[in-house]
């Protein structure tokens, strides 16, 4: 009964019946050894450097702002689609997904189920306690890993999406990379060490990067293969 | 005349005018340079004191002070902008030539904010991607990194609803491209792009709508959503911090 009344927090009788939460004994230090470094007064240490991160930024754009003009094309004309029509180069990556996928699954069902998986990454325990993910049972876990990435990669296939199937072929070779070396030190030491959030992660970005990259540079008339350096009627 | 700069500001100090402004004595002590930061309407919610880690510049490569500082100038270019733009068609399009033509340092003036904003975009991004190689997103900072997500979603409909006031080609195509998607929504998608555009086409109501949630709507749920994410930084107990063990062995 006490219990429960001091854990509800209302009508506490906490006060009256002290708990007793932790000993000190004579041999036992309060103080927990902190790793994380000695602390610095804010102002100035923090304040100066920001004042200087601050200033570059202004020259830095300043300077960019002298020499390159913001873009300004003729007036605003439905009647002419210019081809192809782009969106703004954050949004080319779901423009590529459009070209390969439906427009429900490219435009609505992937960007919100990346939006979800954003969100709800601090609230599984697997990415909060970040195990290696070639660590115990590394077999099992690349075989489980390998054929979800197989089984995406036909997926991939049938809809001809290349452009998601070389960055997504590129890191499960790393992954493969990763778990056949018997290096000690070096990148491939460091990749094993790596937990499972961080290989989806790196997937994802590799695959955004790749998308945004091809949709700005290589995307020509009827969203058609084109090179940066090459012309074509626009 | 040939009084030393120290001198003079210690005698500013001294003046009542500056004592009633900070209402502390030089910042030469710890208790007076910990009244400097908590005491300051603009500083107080930066904790009294950081890690001397995570001042370093591979600790967070300032990302986060970056875009704070980038959404300050494109606030300041931004209502600079307000003067000379009609959110009308064409009207739009004619103030865009007039910043070219007419308006003095009107060119570096959309540069600027131009610049601003799709650096603004990259910076937002690879700030998440940093945090997330950092484990920043661990407990207790599980809530700021869903602030977090929240305020890159408010960027990204910031740049892109900037994106069709200039009312050229580019900027009209671009949100046609966009809005089309919105239509691929199940049910509701024609209905929820009407909503959007003020119509079935990207026409005048459709600049108005995007004008009224550039310069007011999401520009506020920016400045909200921003404050919530740097206090929460402070009550979540600074950055996150590697100990010496975990440097170690991650190495990126």
């Amino acid at each position: 009964m006490e219990q429960t009344k001091i854990e509800s927090g209302f009508n506490s009788d906490a006060k009256q019946n002290p708990r007793r939460i932790v000993f000190i004994t004579r041999n036992t230090s309060a103080k927990i050894k902190d790793e994380r470094g000695p602390k610095l007064m804010t102002y100035p240490n923090l304040l100066v450097r920001e004042a200087i991160v601050f200033e570059v930024l202004v020259v830095a754009m300043v300077l960019v702002s002298l020499f390159w003009d913001a873009p300004l094309e003729q007036l605003a004309n439905p009647l002419l689609t210019p081809n192809p029509a782009k969106a703004p180069w954050y949004f080319l990556g779901l423009q590529e997904l459009l070209h390969f996928f439906p427009p429900f699954v490219a435009g609505i069902l992937i960007p919100t189920l990346v939006l979800i998986a954003l969100v709800v990454i601090p609230y599984f325990k697997v990415n909060v306690e970040d195990k290696p993910l070639l660590d115990e049972n590394a077999g099992r876990r690349v075989g489980i890993v390998l054929g979800v990435v197989v089984g995406l990669l036909i997926l991939l296939a049938v809809f001809d999406a290349w452009t998601i199937i070389v960055p997504t072929a590129a890191v499960a070779v790393l992954l493969l990379l990763a778990y056949q070396s018997k290096a000690n030190r070096g990148w491939l030491r460091v990749l094993r060490t790596k937990p499972l959030s961080w290989w989806v992660m790196t997937w994802f970005i590799a695959t955004a990067i790749c998308l945004t990259i091809v949709g700005t540079f290589f995307r020509g008339p009827g969203w058609s293969w084109v090179w940066p350096w090459g012309t074509h009627a626009v | 005349m040939a009084m030393p700069l120290n001198a003079v500001l210690e005698n500013l100090r001294d003046t009542r005018v500056w004592k009633s402004i900070f209402r502390r004595g030089p910042a030469n002590s710890n208790r007076t340079r910990s009244i400097a930061v908590f005491g300051n309407l603009f500083l107080h919610w930066l904790p009294v004191k950081v890690r001397e880690k995570s001042l370093r510049v591979r600790a967070a490569y300032y990302l986060g002070s970056l875009a704070l500082l980038l959404f300050i100038i494109l606030v300041v270019t931004g209502v600079l902008l307000m003067f000379y733009y009609h959110p009308a068609a064409p009207n739009a399009y004619r103030d865009m030539k007039d910043l070219r033509f007419v308006v003095s340092n009107g060119v570096f003036l959309r540069n600027m904010h131009r610049i601003g904003a799709h650096l603004m975009v990259l910076l937002v991004f690879w700030h998440m991607f940093h945090v997330f190689y950092r484990g920043g997103y661990k407990p207790p900072h599980e809530f700021n990194w869903v602030v977090g997500v929240v305020l890159l979603m408010v960027t990204l409909f910031l740049s892109y609803t900037g994106y069709l006031l200039p009312w050229d080609q580019l900027a009209f195509w671009a949100v046609t491209v966009g809005t089309n998607i919105i239509s691929a929504m199940p049910m509701i998608g024609s209905k929820v792009r009407f909503v959007a555009l003020g119509g079935n086409i990207v026409g005048e109501n459709a600049l108005l709508r995007f004008y009224v949630l550039h310069v007011v709507i999401l520009p506020l749920l920016a400045f909200l959503f921003i404050g919530v994410h740097f206090w929460r930084v402070q009550k979540d107990g600074g950055l996150t911090v590697r100990s010496r063990e975990e440097d170690g062995t991650n190495k990126d």
